[in-house]
């Protein structure tokens, strides 16, 4: 069974919960005692129909606003895949939330209310989708029954989408429209009496045909050392243990391969997953690995392939997605995390802001508010080991801490 | 075949995620029920450090209400580990005079478990606790992150989480304040006994089905025992039962099963209709009962 991790975005009121709750519901997903609470609270607010909302709005504030207000997280399963939903809200001070949410996962459903058509949010949801690299954006029309199922509707609203797209720099981007009705169930897992024009599949099936493999951990191969393991038992007197995850490819036994920073070369000589050792490490897996020779290496540094270098460097220009009720201004410092490794970074320049309408960029910025997103360049105190976000989803990505708070205070892409 | 897949990229994960908690934290603590969460906890931190041992202790915060048969596998796979294990006891919290014993006809020693643990967490300056909450479990647990900030007083502030971006895990903190850190967020109760049976855990006896003395209370199972209040007309009868999550015998139904191997259970879990939570007395009381709980520093 593969997994496939969905970021939901939609406006406070275009039906995202009534969707999930709908597709938990005819997958038969959800329990009979979450099905009672639900047919219970529905029956007590006087609706004739199931709320499928209660499913997933899970903060007691949530439900007295009716609204969702940070990242959920709702897992489903089929016979063919497993699939794990980052449900992010869609108001525009919950920027930070989405981009939260894309950042862990390889598709997203955009929802769009067919009576209101392509609006400002839509634009915003567009446009993270696109900074986060998601590759599949699958495009849900939405309360299709409020528009009489409307064919005319569909397209016209597709029309205004279209438009985004050709905005957009991300060409290899799959993106597919589908007209539904959450909460009649039309075209999300059972094909639409009411809108037989519409020959494309249902969400469910588009999602049950996607390939789950995230391209932008292909490539390169990096692994970043987390932790070193050394027993110190009479067993293993000698076992100096590389820590990792590996991003971007494979690592085998007798691979030549460089430590950064301190550009030693080695050769992989053994490969354990807990106490099997193994000739190939798969990418994405937990492992640990030892060296040929004796090398200093500790946590932060990154193990290569020699002819695959990432970039080495103390300056970068990067676009920053700001999550911080305290500004981000020029001179300000701090803690960079990049991967497992922690620098210091200061703000040389903020270069220009960038609309999430897709209008283009705002010069003569001197600070960044929370949810702006913004071109921004860094003077570090020690140089990291990256590739371009556009090249290494996970090797372009740094997150920014704030020194005097601890907050995640920013989420960066490299350029 | 294919669902290794699925569950070897979980078990990468939380691997990972134990490896930065080791790596961040001076003092953590991985908290120990003997239920299977925490069971599948401890493999995942074996396999996370091997060749060397766990590199922190395991805490159990008991009771005095836990299912005997718990204890004693928790005693014995410490043994085995070879690690640490520290207890703290509620009873002792109720000595200290630090929290009263609830009274009738709902009464759970399981409220009480929050002021011995934040007790212990000062008491030995923890900075990370890790747990075997899954988000899957409850709606308030689907929006905890991989690593919760808590404050001087344990409380959970739900509304001013920080953000938590691909695989990056911020864990600094300010002295005094603490981490609950939950490496199987994204596990499914399902996967939890996939994973269970792939690497043939041991776990407690009361999982698999066995004759119990219980009565029927709102529909559900409650085991008959001293320490779970029972009204006259409740009638005692012995039925096969096993339980699906093992907290306190006063807040932990059983169902009704005949499964009495991993395998069987796995079966059941599939083929079942009610939610693991479904089973919890304590979650009945309200619809916001786990986040209130949180807010206050539960798990």
């Amino acid at each position: 069974m593969e997994v496939l991790k969905i970021a939901t975005a939609g406006s406070v009121d275009d039906g995202k919960s009534t969707l999930i709750g709908r597709l938990l519901y005819d997958t038969k997903s959800l329990t009979s005692d979450k099905l009672e609470a639900i047919e219970r609270s529905s029956k007590q607010k006087g609706y004739d129909y199931l709320d499928f909302s209660l499913a997933t709005d899970g903060l007691v504030a949530e439900r007295e606003q009716g609204i969702t207000i940070d990242v959920a997280h709702i897992y489903f399963s089929t016979a063919t895949k497993s699939y794990i939903i980052a449900d992010t809200p869609g108001h525009v001070e919950y920027t930070r939330n989405m981009v939260t949410g894309a950042s862990t996962s390889q598709a997203a459903i955009i929802l769009i209310d067919a009576r209101h058509g392509v609006i400002e949010q839509t634009y915003r949801h567009f446009f993270i989708n696109n900074l986060l690299r998601i590759k599949d954006v699958i495009v849900a029309i939405n309360k299709m029954d409020l528009v009489d199922f409307s064919e005319d509707r569909y397209n016209e609203i597709k029309a205004d989408f279209q438009k985004l797209v050709d905005k957009s720099d991300y060409e290899d981007q799959n993106i597919t429209f589908i007209p539904v009705s959450a909460l009649k169930g039309d075209n999300v897992v059972t094909k639409s009496n009411a809108m037989q024009w519409f020959k494309g599949q249902t969400l469910l099936e588009h999602l049950e045909k996607l390939d789950t493999i995230d391209i932008y951990n292909r490539g390169r191969v990096r692994f970043p050392v987390q932790y070193v393991i050394r027993p110190k038992t009479e067993e293993y007197h000698d076992f100096r243990g590389y820590a990792g995850k590996v991003y971007g490819g494979e690592i085998k036994v007798g691979d030549e391969v460089i430590v950064l920073p301190s550009e030693t070369k080695s050769r992989v000589k053994e490969i354990y997953f807990y106490d099997k050792r193994f000739e190939t490490a798969a990418r994405r897996s937990s492992c640990t690995i030892t060296l040929e020779d004796n090398v200093n290496v500790s946590r932060g540094d990154m193990i290569v392939k020699v002819d695959e270098l990432p970039k080495v460097q103390k300056q970068f220009t990067a676009t920053i997605s700001w999550m911080d009720v305290k500004n981000l201004t020029a001179g300000s410092k701090y803690v960079l995390q990049h991967g497992v490794n922690k620098v210091l970074a200061k703000v040389s320049t903020i270069n220009h802001k960038i609309e999430t309408d897709f209008s283009g960029i705002k010069s003569d910025i001197t600070s960044l508010g929370m949810n702006d997103i913004a071109s921004v360049s860094f003077q570090l105190n020690k140089p990291i080991f990256f590739d371009s976000f556009k090249e290494h989803r996970t090797n372009g990505a740094f997150i920014l801490i704030d020194p005097q708070t601890n907050n995640t205070a920013g989420a960066g892409f490299i350029e | 075949m294919t669902e290794k897949l699925h569950i070897n990229a979980l078990e990468n994960e939380a691997i990972y995620i134990f490896r930065e908690v080791a790596a961040q934290f001076e003092k953590p603590v991985l908290l120990f029920s003997g239920g299977k969460d925490s069971i599948t906890l401890v493999r995942l931190a074996q396999k996370a450090f091997f060749p060397a041992k766990i590199p922190f202790p395991l805490m159990h915060i008991d009771t005095g209400h836990n299912f005997p048969e718990t204890i004693e596998f928790r005693d014995r796979l410490v043994e085995e580990l070879g690690v640490e294990l520290i207890v703290r006891n509620v009873q002792d919290s109720i000595d200290q005079g630090k929290v009263k014993e609830e009274s009738g006809r709902y009464s759970s020693r399981n409220m009480l478990q929050t002021t011995t643990l934040l007790d212990a967490i000062e008491e030995f300056k923890f900075d990370a606790c890790i747990g075997g909450a899954r988000r899957d479990e409850e709606k308030a647990r689907a929006k905890e992150r991989i690593f919760s900030v808590r404050d001087d007083f344990g409380q959970w502030d739900e509304k001013n989480q920080r953000p938590e971006l691909f695989d990056m895990l911020n864990g600094q903190i300010e002295l005094g304040q603490n981490v609950r850190v939950f490496p199987i967020s994204n596990w499914t109760e399902l996967d939890v006994w996939t994973y269970i049976e792939r690497e043939n855990l041991e776990i407690p006896s009361i999982y698999f089905a066995h004759k119990r003395e219980t009565f029927l209370r709102d529909g559900l199972i409650w085991t008959a025992s001293e320490h779970v209040y029972r009204d006259e007309d409740e009638e005692v009868e012995e039925r096969w039962v096993r339980f699906r999550t093992v907290g306190d015998m006063s807040c932990t139904a059983a169902v009704d099963s005949y499964a009495t191997t991993i395998s069987q259970v796995v079966a059941e879990i599939r083929d079942s209709s009610i939610s693991e939570r479904g089973a919890r007395i304590d979650d009945k009381r309200s619809e916001a009962a786990m986040e209130k709980r949180k807010q206050q520093g539960y798990f």
